[in-house]
This record gives C-alpha cells, structure tokens and sequence, in this order.
C-alpha cells in the first residue's frame, strides 16, 4: 500500500492542474456554448509570462502571479469574449472551434514573436508562504515541498469557489442561463454579454493559473507539454458532459494519480511504458467520446432564437455575373501558363523551392477541402494521415527499395484505411466531438507510432535518397523536375476533388452537411458517404504527405505532429474551406509569406510570425466564415464587375450579397 | 378501402422519453392511395411517431409494419428507399443548392446511387430521364419557374414547397407530412392544400398528415385519428372525429366538450 501511495501522491499536483483547466473548460462551455481549445494555449501564455518574470527579470513569485495569473489572463479572456465569440453566432459551432483552434495555434507562436526564443524553467510558487525548495514533511516516501503544497491549496480553494459560484449565486444562475441563448436572457432584462464576460475572465484566470501551477511542477517546459495538459483537461471535461465540475475534478485528478502510478509499476523498457502510458489522456478521451451518449449532440444548438441567424454568404464564383465569371476563367489559364513557364525558366532557385513547397502542401490542405469544406466534418487529423503516407512510403523505401512513389501510392492507401477506422469509431459523432475524436487519434500518433524510432527514425528523421526515387532528377538544385511532378499530382487531386464534387457523392455529401436529418430521410446512407470522404480525404493528405517529405528530402515526426494538422485547419479557413481554390492559395501562400519573411531580421524570421499571420486571419472566420480571402475575392470581383461592365446585365448587385436569411423563415440555420 | 392489405400498419407502438411516455399503445392502419390526418394538440406525440416510421427514433413497443414487411431494425434510409417519405416540421433544406438540385439528390437517393467510381469517370452528370422527372415534379407542387434559383433566396413558403417536391422525387408511396403549413399565410395554405390533394389523385400516394390547421385537414384528408398525450383518443372520418366531445375536451378542455 505504501508503495502504491508512493507511485500514486505525486500525480495529485498534476491532477489538480488538469482539473482547474477541466473545470475552466466546462465554465465556459456552460456560460457561453463554446468549447475553448486555446485554454492550453492561455495556460502557456502566463506560464511563460510568469517564468520570464521570475526567471529573467527575478521578480519574486507572488507578483509575477499577480501579473501573469491575476491581471494579464481575464484581460485575455476578455479580449477574447469582446473582440470574437461575442459575434459568433450560437448555432455556428464550426465557427467556435475553428476561432479556438487559431488561438491554440496562435498564441504560443505570438508568444515567440514578442519574447523571442526562451529556454523556460519554472521553479518559483505563487504562493508566498510556500517555498519551493523546501521540503515540509514526507507522506509515504513521497516529499511534499512548496510546489506541491500550493499547487493543492490553491486548486481546492479555486474548485469550491467557482461551485459555489455556479450552484449559489444568481450570477452563477444567469451564467446557465446564458449559455441556451445570450439574446433570449437579455429579453429577461439580464444584462448577458456583462454575465459572459465575467465568464470568460475567470475561467481564462483558471486557464493561467493552471499554466502556472504546471510550469512549477514541470520545472524546463515549452508549448508542446501544454497539450498533455489539454488533452487530460478536455477528457475530464468530457466525462463530466461539460456540465459537471465534480465529475470533471475527479477524472482529471485520477488521470494524474494513475499516470504517474503506471509510471512506476510500469518496467521502463516495456512498451506499454513507451507506447500506452504517454497515450493515456487520449484513451480516456476516446472512451468518453465512444461510451457517452451525451457527448454525440454536444454541440446541437439550444438557441430559440438562432433563427433569426443568417446563412452563410455565398462564394465569389457562386456570386458572380456569367461574363465575370467567364473573364476570371480565362484569367485564372493565362496566370497558370505563366506560372509555368516562369517556373520553369527565370524564377530564382529560392522562390522555386518555396513555391514546389506550397504545390506539395496544397495536396494535403486539399483533403481538408474535401472533408470540412465539401462533407461538413471537422477533422483535425489531417496532417497526421499526411504523415502516416509520408512514412510508410519511406519506410518501404528503406526496407523493399520500393519507389517512394509507387510506396506514396501504398503510404495513400494506408491513410486511407487509418481514416476509414477513424470514421468508423466516430460514425455517431458530429461537429465538436468529432473534432475531439480526430484531434485525440492525431496526439496518439504523436505519441505512439510517430515517436518510434523504427518508424520515424525519431528526432533525427529519416534523411531521403535520391535512389529512393529512382532519380537524382527531383532532388536537383534547380527543382523543375520536382515541380512537374507536383503540379501532376495536384492536378490530379483537384480533378479527383471537382469530380467529386459535382457527381452524386459531391451531391450527398452537400445534402449531409446541409442537414443529416432530411438527407438520411431521403434515402442516402451517411455511413458510407462518410466512410468515403474519410477515405478519400486520407487517401489524398498521404499522398500530399509524400510530395512535402520528398519535397523537403526529409521525413520528420516534427513535420507531422498534431500542431500541424491544427495549422492546415487554420490556413484553409483563412482563405476558403469551401473552394479548391482556397486550398491552392492556402498552401502555396504559406510557403510564400514564409519565404518574404525571411527577408526581416531576427526571430522574425521564422515560421512563427506565419503562424501568427495565418491564425489571426482565420480568426476572420468569426465574421466571415467563407473565409477571408474568399470574402475579399467577392467584393472585389463585384466592383469589377461594375468597372468592366458598367452596371449592366446581372452585375449591379449589393456589394456584400448574402442571401436573404433562410434562417429568419424557420430553417435550421 | 377497409378491407384492403394495409400500406403503413402501426401495432401498439409505444416511445418513452426517460419517464415521459410520449407514444403509448397506438395502433392504425394507412391504406394504399388514402389520405390520412393525424391531429391532435400539441405534445400529443405526433412528430414522435413520424419520427418512429421513419426510423429516426425506434420505438420500445409494438410494431411497425410497411406493405407487411416490419420495419424493426431498418435505419432511416433504407426505409426511405423502400418508399417512406417525409417533410419536417422545422423546415430541413440542403443550404448551398438550388431547388432542382434538391430534387435530382432525393431522385437518385432512392435508387442507392452514389458510386464514387462513377463520378471519378464523370459518368454522374444528370440525366434526360431525371430531369423530365424533375421538371413534372417541380410543376406539378407549382415552383418550377425556381428550378435553378438557391435555396437560400427562397422564403419559407417555397422552402415548404421544395420539401415536399423533394419528398416527392423519391416517389414515395406514403408522404408524411409534418405539419406543411406552419409558417404560410391562409393562400399558401390553400394552395398546398390543393397540391397535396393532386398528390394522391394523380400519383395515387398515401398521405399521412400532421397539421394543426384544421380547416386544412378537412380539405385535404379521406379520414383521421386523433392523439392525446402519447395515446390515440379516436378514429373516423374528419367530421365524425371533430364532433366528438373527446377530441373537443382534448383541444379545448372542459368548455369546449360542454
């Protein structure tokens, strides 16, 4: 029993943190509908703010809390509640998670950009009476120090707070109340937007005060450890339904206690030690996904008044005049022919690499096209199928010689079946918990299969041969035999998209993001339309997925890690999730703002400030959920066509045109 | 047209809802080509049942029989295939296409169609066939001149009418109508009405009605059965029904049976 205790007292610290961020979760979940994936995110920000303080400028814990945890996370709570979800519609659940996502993403990236690279270690306490290095007394083997102590204290008196908070108070009443609809309590005369606000400051002081707390016990930290923390937090949340704060603080809890007890029973050499313990958020997270019945209508919008919503506005190919659109046609052949030619004949080596760099990435954002913006399913796990091509094919490169594109066709085949599982496990699930089914399955390979060194050839990578090709030809320095086989390939792939797109599968597949409901009422079997996008979309990122390894004469796990597949979401919806178009400009414009960047000094440099652009930009999708190129391109292709056709034929239109609302007349917005 | 093999039977079909019992024991028959109301006051479990024949909820209890065959363990689709249409009460659109397009999904939808080698040879373009079909029905519920317009654009009334010449493209044999006139001024309920009547005339479709606006029923129904709280009060044809003190206690309590 002592020996057990021993394994078991030192997960509490971390289950405690993973319960103020559960906690947090289902706060705002409650008082707002939105399922906030930037806490982790939130939680790093002041955990690096915190440790700058106390580390660079040697403040003394308690301000550093003060400023990092009490002053600077409700204002970021704010912000975001004032400047992005307060204009997300109730019945827009894409929009929520998608605006979380890019602030996920986001705000470590930013936080690079302020504070430039740092090499993190939290060691102060918040707490002034606790001392870090002192060690109080020993329970069962285990020292309990200041860390520990404070990390306990300050997680039991925040967790019986906030329920008496939410159990005891009319505060806490109109919060619930908010939550089914912020217009239908303002008719109440509740003053709901001040109720969402105070909701989102505290549970956005949880999320740095976990960080915080966390960062004490991890000691060095960076980004990436934060995403145990979310993972743990969203399985907790998960199993309270988003409702319970005791269901959600006891999982969390248990989830650090068995961790680290598994830790040490567990031989470190087995693989369950390598393999299953570092996965264990995950499975507690899929179970929840699979077993819980209430986690399938999650995100149902319980608004009465989302009716009175808009749709959402048309594309600018659907909205604009037939001479517009047959000029921009013609357009769009002329520019691609001059790309081609100048790829390849004048344009510097530099800018040819970047560009075969975004060819190659758009064949991976292209699945997401398929799968988010044609089938309406958020998958977050598309970057992780990329990776699943990208290994295999050079891993029977390695081990049969087999071509690595002959093996990309194997590596493709593969992803897809990997997918065809995903889809399979999550056939009930739609909208948020889909997301978190995709998002678990891409943090498992990262953990699992992608962190094996027989298979990714770990931190190193695996470095490609020019044999594993069969020529030298596409790893030649003025990369125009590269270029042409990416531009076959998503060739091909836009072809198979737009074919997709407007047969019969194309078809159904809009009449199931439209609504499940009439089309499965008209007789279309949405168990197979999804196991077919899923697959097709598979199919199509692990091909992309071998163009970028080959592109970048490396397979690397870092390339593929679940950040990645976040990223992808991020860079379509910035520019369109519903066009081809949108993944083409998605793809190559990253490769191409990453290259202009490199041209400023410093930590500018890097991929971080891309990051930073991308995901503040999709923020846009709040406002403009076509994305915001998309939206650009429809206004500005309708005031060329008051230019060039002067008014006449179908052109003389509102410049932002959305259709009358479908919604305001009683459909399902 | 009593004596007649049943189209849609239901036995003793129950549903709960945790403790709430919203169908319980309801038994009726529709026929081939007959045209049925299923009225009573809301929370009755009308939405319920429709929602039990099609396959969307499964009910506890009893059974429920199509052209004889039970229906117990067929999802949604393959009931809809096996000619079990339906419109929403909530209207339940396809937000991005026009109404024609609407039309050719639920044409092909009952066929099974959708094979992805097809359209990867784009061999999925519509048919001459499909689209006469498409045009008959379009006219036919009186919104052809929308055939290439967005869903989008349209107000609830077409949105109503794009439902049902959906519902209709999948040439069901019995339509459940989900309360078709919730939202229409007193013409377009008229006007409905009249379609829903040309519907079973012309097309010899079975028509399962669920509608508070009783002047409407009238008009368009051979007979109906009246729910109250989950359970079934009476049968007969509409008049028969309307003068009995049940169904009057039932929509207007204690004043309305006196």
């Amino acid at each position: 029993m002592e020996h057990f205790l021993g394994f078991a007292l030192p997960g509490i610290p971390y289950g405690c943190t993973y319960a103020i961020i559960a906690v947090g979760l289902v706060l705002t979940y409650q008082a707002t509908g939105v399922f906030n994936f930037a806490f982790g995110s939130q939680a790093f920000a002041a955990a690096f703010v915190f440790t700058v303080l106390t580390q660079n400028e040697h403040w003394s814990g308690f301000p550093a809390f003060v400023i990092s945890v009490v002053v600077m996370s409700p204002l970021v709570g704010l912000a975001f509640d004032h400047f992005l979800f307060r204009h997300i519609p109730n019945s827009n659940s894409m929009a929520k998670v998608v605006c979380g996502l890019c602030l996920f993403v986001g705000i470590p990236s930013l936080m690079t950009v302020i504070f430039g690279a740092q090499n993190l270690d939290a060691t102060a306490t918040i707490l002034p009476f606790f001392n870090p290095n002192v060690v109080y007394f020993t329970l069962f083997e285990t020292p309990i120090n200041g860390i520990y102590l404070s990390t306990i204290t300050v997680t039991v008196v925040v967790l019986v707070a906030l329920t008496a908070l939410l159990r005891y108070t009319s505060l806490g009443l109109q919060m619930r109340g908010a939550v089914e609809s912020r217009r239908l309590v303002q008719l109440d005369g509740v003053n709901s937007r001040g109720v969402v606000a105070i909701a989102w400051a505290t549970s956005s002081f949880m999320a740095g005060l976990a960080g915080v707390l966390l960062a004490s016990n991890y000691g060095p930290f960076q980004s990436n450890d934060f995403s145990t923390l979310m993972v743990a937090a969203i399985a907790a949340a998960a199993w309270g339904l988003l409702r319970s704060v005791p269901i959600a603080t006891g999982v969390a809890v248990l989830i650090g206690v068995v961790s680290t007890t598994l830790q040490g029973y567990l031989p470190t050499s087995s693989i369950f030690f390598s393999a299953v313990l570092p996965g264990l958020p995950f499975f507690v997270l899929v179970a929840a996904l699979l077993i819980l019945p209430g986690m399938r209508s999650l995100d149902l919008s319980r608004d009465p008044l989302s009716t009175i919503d808009p749709p959402p506005p048309p594309t600018a190919a659907a909205s604009r005049a037939p001479q517009m659109d047959r000029l921009i046609r013609r357009a769009w052949w002329v520019v691609l022919a001059l790309f081609c030619v100048s790829m390849l004949t004048w344009i510097p080596t530099t800018w040819e690499v970047a560009f075969n760099g975004g060819l190659a990435l758009s064949t991976v954002l292209l699945s997401i096209t398929l799968i988010t913006g044609m089938a309406g399913q958020l998958s977050l796990c598309q970057g992780t199928l990329a990776g699943v091509g990208a290994f295999t094919s050079a891993q029977l490169a390695i081990h049969l010689g087999l071509n690595m594109l002959v093996g990309g066709i194997v590596g493709a085949a593969l992803a897809a079946a990997v997918a065809i599982v995903l889809a399979l496990l999550s056939l009930r699930l739609r909208g948020l918990g889909l997301a978190l089914m995709t998002l678990a399955a891409a943090l498992l390979f990262d953990n699992t299969f992608f962190n094996a060194v027989s298979i990714s050839g770990g931190t190193q990578g695996l470095n490609l041969k020019a044999s594993w090709l069969g020529t030298s030809a596409f790893f030649n320095f003025d990369g125009h035999a590269l270029f042409l086989l990416c531009m076959v390939a998503l060739s091909l792939a836009v072809a198979v998209v737009l074919l997709v797109r407007k047969g019969t599968v194309g078809r159904n597949l809009a009449a199931m993001r439209g609504s499940e409901t009439a089309a499965a009422g008209l007789g279309i079997n949405l168990t197979k339309q999804r196991v077919v996008v899923f697959a097709l979309a598979g199919a199509i990122a692990g091909f992309g997925g071998v163009l970028v390894t080959i592109q970048q004469q490396q397979a690397n796990a870092d390339a593929w890690n679940y950040n990645y597949s976040l990223i992808f979401i991020v860079l379509v919806v910035t520019t369109g999730v519903a066009t081809v178009e949108g993944a083409i400009q998605a793809g190559i414009g990253f490769y191409v703002v990453t290259q202009l960047l490199t041209y400023l000094p410093g930590r500018f440099g890097g991929s971080s400030l891309v990051i930073v652009l991308f995901a503040f930009g999709a923020l846009q999708f709040a406002r403009h959920p076509e994305g915001v190129l998309e939206f650009q391109k429809r206004r500005s292709t309708l005031a060329f066509e008051r230019l060039l056709f002067n008014g006449h034929g179908e052109s003389d239109r509102d410049p932002d045109p959305r259709p009358a609302p479908l919604s305001a007349w009683g459909a399902d917005g | 047209m009593a004596d007649a093999p049943a189209l849609l039977s239901l036995r003793h079909v129950a549903k709960s809802f945790g403790g709430v019992r919203a169908v319980h024991d309801v038994s009726f028959d529709v026929h081939d080509g007959e045209s049925v109301g299923l009225v009573g006051p809301n929370g009755a479990g009308k939405t319920t049942l429709f929602n039990c024949v099609c396959g969307q909820l499964r009910n506890e209890e009893g059974e429920i029989l199509f052209e004889g065959r039970s229906l117990d363990g067929l999802p949604t689709f393959k009931r809809a295939r096996l000619g079990i249409g339906r419109t929403y009460q909530k209207v339940e659109i396809f937000t991005d296409m026009t109404v024609s397009e609407h039309l050719l999904v639920a044409e092909r939808a009952r066929r099974g169609e959708g094979r992805l080698w097809k359209d990867l040879l784009n061999m999925s373009a519509p048919l001459r066939v499909e689209l006469d079909n498409i045009e008959a029905i379009l006219d036919l519920v009186g919104i052809g001149a929308l055939a290439d317009t967005s869903v989008n654009a349209l107000g609830l009334g077409h949105c109503r009418l794009v439902e049902l010449a959906r519902a209709l493209a999948g040439q069901p044999k019995i339509l459940l109508a989900d309360e078709p006139s919730s939202g229409l001024d007193i013409h377009e309920t008229a006007e409905l009405a009249k379609v829903l009547r040309t519907v079973q005339r012309e097309r010899g479709t079975a028509i399962l009605l669920v509608e508070h606006d009783l002047a409407m029923v009238g008009e368009v129904v051979d007979r109906a059965v009246v729910m109250d709280l989950g359970s079934l009060l009476t049968t007969g044809t509409f008049d028969e029904v309307m003068a009995n003190p049940e169904v009057r206690h039932a929509y207007l309590g204690q004043m309305g049976a006196a």
